[in-house]
């Protein structure tokens, strides 16, 4: 088994064990193998379960998969759940400082006890740092143990504690410990372990998070209102700290950004819009609750037509909802965000490399279009390190900021009018406050107008309104990035249709299903509103999957609605209980339905999840 | 509609020093009730704007919902303006003063849609301290819903309908001290030689300035039993000071008698002059500002003028430490920090 196993660490949190783990994930990257390590956490800070899972696949699958190989525990709050976890055949490494329980024995899978806190008892002084060094105890063990080379992890720790000589030796000591014991105490290296590949290329780790506020800083991004809310928070962090770096006048010091902690999401999308409407690049990222509450203005922001950015990383829904866990449930509620006849731009990232791409288009479209649009991450996207093609900069590019009359223009033309059609695209010319002493300005407004700004109720006016911002719809159609495909030409009779974090499932499951004779066309959307050629390959079609992470197959949904379309040639493949989809889930779900039984291979994953009733909120 | 205006103005109509006439600064019609205290607030910012020479175009005139956020309508025409949502104005106000700190904010609120629905955003602007003149049409009642009580209503005072108002009231003056307010003000719709001078002050105060005007609604609050009715306003009216606004660039042509008053110098050079000052009282004295507010609460008075101003504020601006440039100004090379700067960034990622 090298290079094709899952690792999960089940851990304590608020115990330094995240950044030990991604160093873990890090130096199997480094040595060439594709990783993609997810956090399972509680919405908490400190003392309750909290694991991190890593896939290992030479092939590249970076979708999430059941089936634990390893287990490496030091919790003992869910020692046997994590126990029962473990794939049959496999092993589970804990912590022997106490003994294992017998009422803790499977005689399915291998058990190897390493006496980490005793070692780091013995060998380190400070109460703190045994505690964080135990962490590293067992990634020293896991290097013997899975074969990992050793250099690549020294070199990531000297990386990570720069400067800091004392850390760096006290992590080689704690390494050294655990590697030592476990080559003196077991077979090294085991069934499932690491050989160095060269599968990764030039990509990189990054979480989608920092991608999308990097995007922004490179989009232009001048104002950033925001209110705290996992799994966004570190979204606005990330914006925080990459303009603290970038975007600080050399000669005055002064910023070229301006952030503010809103006192709630109604405040923060507000201040958006007024920035935008003020001429500012301006947004805000949030998760499901915010989107809620931020209806009213992308009511007001579509309405009034004033571009508006906003991030959202979906969690599971609804109301509080888990806030730690993923889903792609916000596609109805952002698709149509606000009371009244409303429809809003969505962009679908599935990899942070898009998350920075799509950033920055996103800005670039509220401008052209003149509207909200909302980038559709989620936080297993958002918050998870996933391994990424590199981030693009095209230093040629220029901003779009659509169209903005300014003052020379003004001056030129004989009459201005805000909601004119003048080109005959739906979209109309927009000024920025201040630009021209008597031509262009204008009184936004919620309430219908006509042409010109000028509040009315004469409906002719008001439905002559209504249907320019169809026509800017259909405008919009043309703008948007189309889906992608994933087959030149048509294959198949079945199609599958995907968004976002989903696809690297989707992607396996295809293969997956190819292997049994099973062709399927995939199609990813990216954007909506959807464009001509989604409509063309659900026509080409007879049966269509469409796999997302929601109860309620909301891009089915959408699709059915935007279409207007016979609904029986759509079926829903859907996960919605928190965790990331699996390819094996879409797998048996496809295999059922075509062939009308379960697929015997699916059974060997079917493993049980380590539930976490008691965890509050 | 509260008046036909006339159309015909005198060709030698005064102008200001940038030559602009009074009109220049008007707005459309109001759509307003005969009588309405707003439409005098109105003319009150267009007196104050048209005396101040302020560049209308570099005004931005923010509201919410409401009757008294309709009237931004009503003045500066050559203003933009943003008639956002209920409550909400303070945010679009924020975003747009992060936005371009360069034009002068006027925001228009009224009582509901400060004191109810937007009182979280009323109360995290004045924290923030952003440069704005923040105008509170208070008239104690939602009027442009028919008249139900307001959250500014006192304590006792009587609908239209004769039914006490049974719930304590939000003083929002009280309220912005409390909360910090750099600037706070109270006034009269009725009182035009107060308010004018005090629009000005606030207008050339460099951070949140609060002005609760007592505006009258003449449709469903005007009545007998009405603590917020003309009668009523006119009758217990107390004022802390006669105001005058010395603008920089003006010569002090006004005598005023000595003693018994002070002048308030600000840091663009303008004067606020107080005189005929109440007894027990410092304007620039948070502490004493309260109590003489607190005193005439509690004795039914209606105090206005400029209760409390403090001259060394620093705005929000200055508190994130943003550059002196317009953010809505600044180009891609100040910016996006470039391709090679992003090279350096994923390899740092692998």
């Amino acid at each position: 088994m090298i290079n094709d196993f899952v690792i999960r660490f089940a851990n304590v949190n608020g115990t330094g064990s995240a950044s030990a783990n991604e160093m873990f994930a890090k130096a199997i990257f480094r040595m060439g193998i594709p990783v993609s390590p997810k956090n399972i956490f509680p919405s908490n800070i400190q003392g309750l379960p909290t694991w991190y899972e890593v896939r290992v696949s030479e092939k590249g699958y970076l979708g999430r998969r059941e089936g634990i190989n390893i287990m490496l525990s030091v919790n003992p709050q869910s020692m046997s759940k994590d126990i029962a976890n473990v794939k049959s055949g496999g092993y589970f490494i804990y912590d022997s400082t106490k003994e294992l329980h017998k009422d803790m024995i499977r005689d399915d899978i291998h058990y190897l006890g390493i006496p980490m806190m005793q070692m780091c008892m013995d060998k380190f002084a400070d109460p703190r740092q045994r505690q964080l060094l135990k962490n590293m105890v067992y990634v020293g063990a896991l290097t013997a143990l899975l074969d990992i080379e050793l250099p690549v992890l020294h070199q990531i720790i000297q990386e990570k504690f720069k400067n800091k000589e004392k850390l760096v030796t006290a992590n080689f000591e704690a390494v050294d410990m655990g590697r030592t014991y476990a080559m003196e105490h077991f077979t090294c290296p085991l069934k499932y372990r690491v050989e160095r590949r060269d599968k990764v290329g030039d990509w990189i780790m990054i979480d989608g998070n920092s991608a999308c506020g990097l995007g922004a800083v490179y989009a232009g991004a001048t104002v950033l209102s925001w209110y705290p809310i996992t799994p966004s928070t570190s979204l606005a962090d990330a914006f925080g700290k990459y303009a603290k770096k970038y975007r600080i006048d050399p000669e005055t010091g002064k910023n070229n950004f301006a952030i503010v902690q809103a006192e709630d999401e109604l405040a923060a999308i507000g201040m958006v819009i007024g920035a935008n409407w003020n001429g500012a690049r301006s947004f805000t990222a949030t998760s499901g609750p915010g989107v809620s509450l931020m209806s009213e203005f992308l009511g007001l922001a579509y309405f009034a037509e004033i571009p508006t950015v906003l991030i959202d990383v979906q969690r599971g829904g609804p109301s509080t909802g888990m806030p730690t866990r993923t889903q792609q449930s916000d596609v109805m509620i952002a698709a149509y965000a606000s009371h009244g006849d409303t429809k809003q731009v969505l962009l679908f990232p599935s990899t942070p490399g898009e998350c920075f791409e799509q950033t920055v288009l996103a800005f670039d479209l509220a401008e052209q279009l003149q509207t909200p649009v909302l980038v559709m991450t989620d936080l297993d996207l958002g918050m998870n390190e996933n391994m990424s093609p590199p981030l693009k900069w095209d230093d040629s590019k220029v901003y779009e900021r659509g169209k903005v009359l300014d003052a020379k223009q003004l001056e030129d033309i004989e009459y201005y009018g805000r909601y004119l059609d003048t080109d005959g695209d739906g979209i109309p010319y927009r000024t920025i406050p201040g630009t021209h002493p008597t031509k262009g300005s204008f009184f936004t407004r919620g309430t219908s107008r006509d042409e010109y700004a000028v509040y009315t109720e004469e409906a002719p006016a008001y439905v002559r309104n209504m249907d320019r911002l169809m026509k800017k719809w259909e405008t919009a159609k043309e703008y948007v990035p189309g889906p992608e495909f994933y087959q030149e030409e048509k294959q198949s009779n079945i199609g599958m249709i995907f968004f976002g974090t989903t696809t690297y499932a989707a992607m396996e499951a295809k293969e997956l299903l190819e292997a049994r004779d099973i062709q399927i066309d995939a199609m990813r959307v990216k954007a909506f509103p959807f464009n001509e050629s989604v409509k063309e390959f659900i026509d080409s079609h007879d049966r269509i999957f469409v796999v997302e992470q929601n109860r309620d197959g909301q891009l089915r949904s959408l699709l059915i609605s935007e279409f207007v379309m016979n609904s029986n040639k759509l079926v829903s493949v859907l996960n919605y209980d928190g965790f990331p989809i699996t390819a094996d889930l879409i797998r048996q779900k496809i295999y059922e339905n075509l062939i009308g039984k379960l697929d015997p291979g699916f059974i060997e994953h079917e493993i049980a999840e380590p539930t976490d009733t008691d965890i509050s909120e | 509609m509260t008046f036909v205006r006339p159309v015909f103005r005198h060709p030698e109509s005064p102008t200001n020093r940038l030559g602009y006439t009074r009109k220049f600064y008007e707005g459309a019609l109001s759509t307003l009730c005969a009588g309405c205290g707003h439409d005098s607030v109105s003319g009150a910012i267009i007196q104050a704007c048209f005396e101040m020479a302020v560049e209308p175009h570099r005004v931005a005139k923010l509201s919410g919902i409401g009757c008294s956020s309709k009237t931004p309508a009503y003045f500066l025409a050559n203003s933009h303006g943003f008639n956002s949502v209920h409550g909400r104005m303070p945010s679009v106000a924020t975003g747009a003063y992060l936005a371009n700190r360069d034009l002068m904010y006027i925001g228009i609120s009224g009582d509901g849609d400060s004191a109810s629905i937007g009182m979280g955003q009323f109360v995290h602007a004045i924290r923030r301290n952003l440069n704005i003149t923040y105008i509170i049409m208070n008239n104690g009642c939602y009027g442009l819903t028919k008249g139900q009580d307001s959250a500014t209503a006192d304590f006792g005072s009587k609908s239209k309908a004769g039914i006490p108002n049974m719930y304590q009231s939000i003083d929002m003056a009280g309220l912005a001290l409390e909360l910090g307010a750099s600037f706070v003000g109270r006034s009269f719709s009725g009182d035009k030689e107060q308010l004018i001078p005090m629009i000005k002050a606030a207008m050339s105060h460099p951070g949140f300035a609060l002005i609760d005007v007592v505006s009258p609604c003449v449709t469903f609050n005007n009545n007998q039993g009405s603590t917020k009715s003309y009668d009523y306003t006119r009758e217990h009216i107390e004022t802390t000071a006669a105001v005058d606004f010395v603008p920089l660039m003006s010569e002090i042509t006004a005598q005023y008698e000595e003693g018994n008053s002070i002048n308030v110098n600000l840091h663009d050079g303008s004067v606020i002059h107080l005189s005929k000052l109440a007894k027990d009282w410092d304007p620039q004295d948070r502490h004493s500002a309260m109590n003489r507010l607190y005193h005439a609460k509690a004795s039914g008075e209606v105090l206005t003028g400029l209760i409390f101003i403090d001259t060394e504020t620093r705005d929000l601006h200055s508190l994130l430490n943003t550059t002196d440039t317009a953010l809505n100004s600044l180009g891609k090379e100040n910016l996006c920090p470039g391709s090679s700067v992003l090279e350096d960034i994923n390899a740092a990622l692998r």
